[in-house]
């Protein structure tokens, strides 16, 4: 897929990724508005400038791998994949519905685009490190990216992954930790702590960027192949707001795990409408 | 009467059988796969030489990875694995893997159907003096309910390998059952071996009995004693617990009646549950399932466990005479 370069046109992307989230997750009635929200810029940078990949030919053999470990905020995936051409846009309507390709945790065999079924949560980065472990086996030069979530590093298969990762130096390997410091219970630094989350994955012997995750231009420089170190793979901190764009859903944990209602949307869209205009004025830092 | 075209060895009963431990088989099978195939990898949990993993480690160490104790992770490689080509066989005790990471598989192979096969070493009470945190007797039904899953449970060495080589040949989940005990050889190269049927091993008209794993010959050893006592007993070889071959275990129930499942497992979810099920729906007779009474196993010999839990060949004509008291009753 050819590559946007222009920031303000990715930026006009996520900005209606983001209104085709709320839109679906109202029609569905039911799933997760944060953590979509949050990442929708990451997603973006990663669909539309960072990977090699064919919306026509999901499964082409150059293609880069996008591993979402934590599957739950899939709307932001299907939002995506839908924009970049993987499905009809409409379909994102079907969100979580009977006979939907788009099921409410995303099912690889039910959808072309994705690379693997996720939900229950910490199993995503082990995948990915599978993915990546053979790739270089036999010499290909695909990467792979994995999102994974700070709630999701409460599991333990998270950190038997960091470490075989670690081992055998899985330089093909990108990570994203969507840092938006919620999961449901509460936030992050109550439930379970995980910072001082950077030195940690230093100390396992990471190559850790930090970012502002809602920042178009820190994102791309994070993930571009010159920030790739050889011998290492890479954690992508990226610090986000949940919520991001819709001021009453922004850093509240209590919209980790629900759907706007109708009337709600409507006020989260103007919001976003604002936000698409101050773009296109080139307003928005 | 023993099925000929079965090829089991000549002297069946004799006292210098041969033994060999069914991991054996996987290591066997890994390495004749690994010649075969070059997409086959295998990962360990930090127990390559005692699940046999150090066969195929030795030969191709390029494809092998040591995963460390975290069978989470093992499983979960392993399907990253699969969905870039690979053929992966992941392997440790049967307690710890499917034991501890069974909704890994269950999502990232099962339902996400990747290639992936699943080797369950050291299974059973015959595991003996580790005691039983370290006797799988549930893995058979862990895994049984996932869909997408094959399971097999070999009955000696030989069949192992066969069994081995068989699931990587298909292109679809798959658990095979390992022991760690030496267990007599009785079925040779020529003894057919088919993903999904079931084999009789000897034919009778009295009651049929249905056995897996290295128990399959104490089901013949049974059936031998309970000719002299006038009983003639078909044994059935069902290796394959999913998908059940119902068709040949049907057809040997409609000429005897009774029904006597052997497994070192619960009697709860494994072949026993698995027949039991499948007879109650399709054709109902008197059923007595040789297994593990809903209890956990404990430290001993491994010839003094069997004994204990009640799985040896007497224990098995005791249950047959049962059977056949039921189906009498009738």
């Amino acid at each position: 897929m050819k590559k946007i370069k222009d920031t303000r046109k990715l930026k006009l992307i996520a900005n209606k990724i983001r209104q085709d989230i709320i839109k679906s997750l109202t029609e569905a009635g039911s799933g997760h508005s944060a953590g979509p929200l949050g990442m929708a810029d990451v997603l973006t940078a990663l669909y539309f400038n960072v990977m090699e990949h064919d919306p026509k030919n999901p499964g082409w053999g150059k293609r880069d791998y996008f591993v979402l470990s934590n599957g739950h905020i899939c709307p932001v995936l299907y939002a995506t994949l839908a924009n970049a051409g993987y499905f009809p846009e409409a379909e994102l309507m079907t969100l979580r519905k009977l006979g939907s390709r788009l099921q409410g945790h995303p099912h690889r065999a039910a959808l072309p685009g994705l690379e693997t079924t996720s939900g229950p949560l910490g199993s995503g980065l082990s995948q990915a490190a599978g993915m990546a472990y053979g790739l270089r086996m036999d010499q290909r030069p695909n990467r792979v990216f994995c999102l994974t979530s700070d709630g999701e590093h409460n599991e333990g298969n998270i950190w038997e992954a960091v470490l075989f990762i670690a081992k055998n130096k899985l330089d093909n390997l990108t990570a994203i930790l969507d840092r938006n410091y919620i999961q449901i219970d509460g936030n992050t630094e109550d439930v379970m702590p995980l910072d001082p989350v950077k030195e940690k994955y230093l100390a396992f012997n990471w190559n850790v960027i930090e970012i502002d995750g809602n920042n178009m231009e820190e994102i791309l420089t994070a993930l571009s192949p010159a920030k790739r170190l050889s011998g290492k793979p890479a954690m992508v901190i990226a610090r986000n707001v949940p919520g991001k764009g819709v001021s009453f859903m922004e850093n509240n944990y209590e919209w980790h795990g629900k759907p706007p209602t109708q009337e709600q949307a409507e006020i989260a869209l103007a919001e976003l409408e604002y936000w698409r205009e101050k773009i296109v004025a080139g307003e928005e830092q | 009467m023993t099925n000929k075209k079965m090829y089991l060895i000549d002297d069946l009963y004799g006292e210098n059988i041969k033994q060999a431990p069914t991991r054996d088989g996987y290591g066997n099978g890994l390495v004749a796969l690994g010649e075969a195939d070059r997409n086959v990898v295998v990962l360990c949990a930090d127990l390559t030489d005692s699940t046999r993993s150090k066969y195929f480690a030795d030969k191709f160490p390029d494809r092998f990875i040591e995963i460390g104790v975290a069978e989470q992770n093992m499983v979960t490689v392993a399907s990253g694995l699969a969905a870039v080509g690979k053929i992966p066989f992941v392997a440790s005790y049967a307690t710890f893997c499917p034991g501890r990471c069974w909704e890994q598989i269950r999502t990232t192979i099962c339902y996400n159907d990747r290639n992936v096969k699943i080797a369950g070493a050291h299974a059973g009470i015959s595991v003996g003096p580790d005691g039983a945190t370290h006797q799988a007797l549930e893995d058979i039904a862990l895994m049984r309910a996932l869909p997408n899953m094959v399971v097999v449970v070999p009955c000696d060495a030989n069949e192992a390998k066969k069994a081995t080589i068989a699931v990587g040949k298909i292109k679809k989940p798959a658990y095979v059952r390992f022991t760690r005990e030496k267990t007599p050889l009785f079925t040779t190269e020529k003894t057919p071996f088919q993903l999904g049927k079931a084999e009789v091993y000897r034919d009778g008209k009295d009651v049929t009995i249905i056995a897996c794993g290295s128990l399959v010959y104490q089901a013949l050893l049974a059936a031998k004693e309970l000719e002299k006592d006038g009983v003639e007993a078909t044994v059935i070889n069902c290796h394959t617990i999913k998908p059940l071959d119902g068709k040949t275990i049907m057809k040997a129930v409609r000429q005897t009646g009774a029904v006597v499942t052997v497994e070192e497992h619960q009697i709860t979810g494994g072949l026993g549950g698995a027949v039991a099920e499948y007879l109650s729906e399709n054709y109902p007779v008197p059923l007595k399932r040789v297994g593990v009474q809903d209890r956990f196993g404990e430290s001993g010999a491994p010839d003094e466990l069997l004994k204990k839990f009640g799985l040896t060949y007497t224990d098995i004509m005791e249950s047959v005479k049962n059977a056949l008291r039921l189906k009498n009753e009738r």
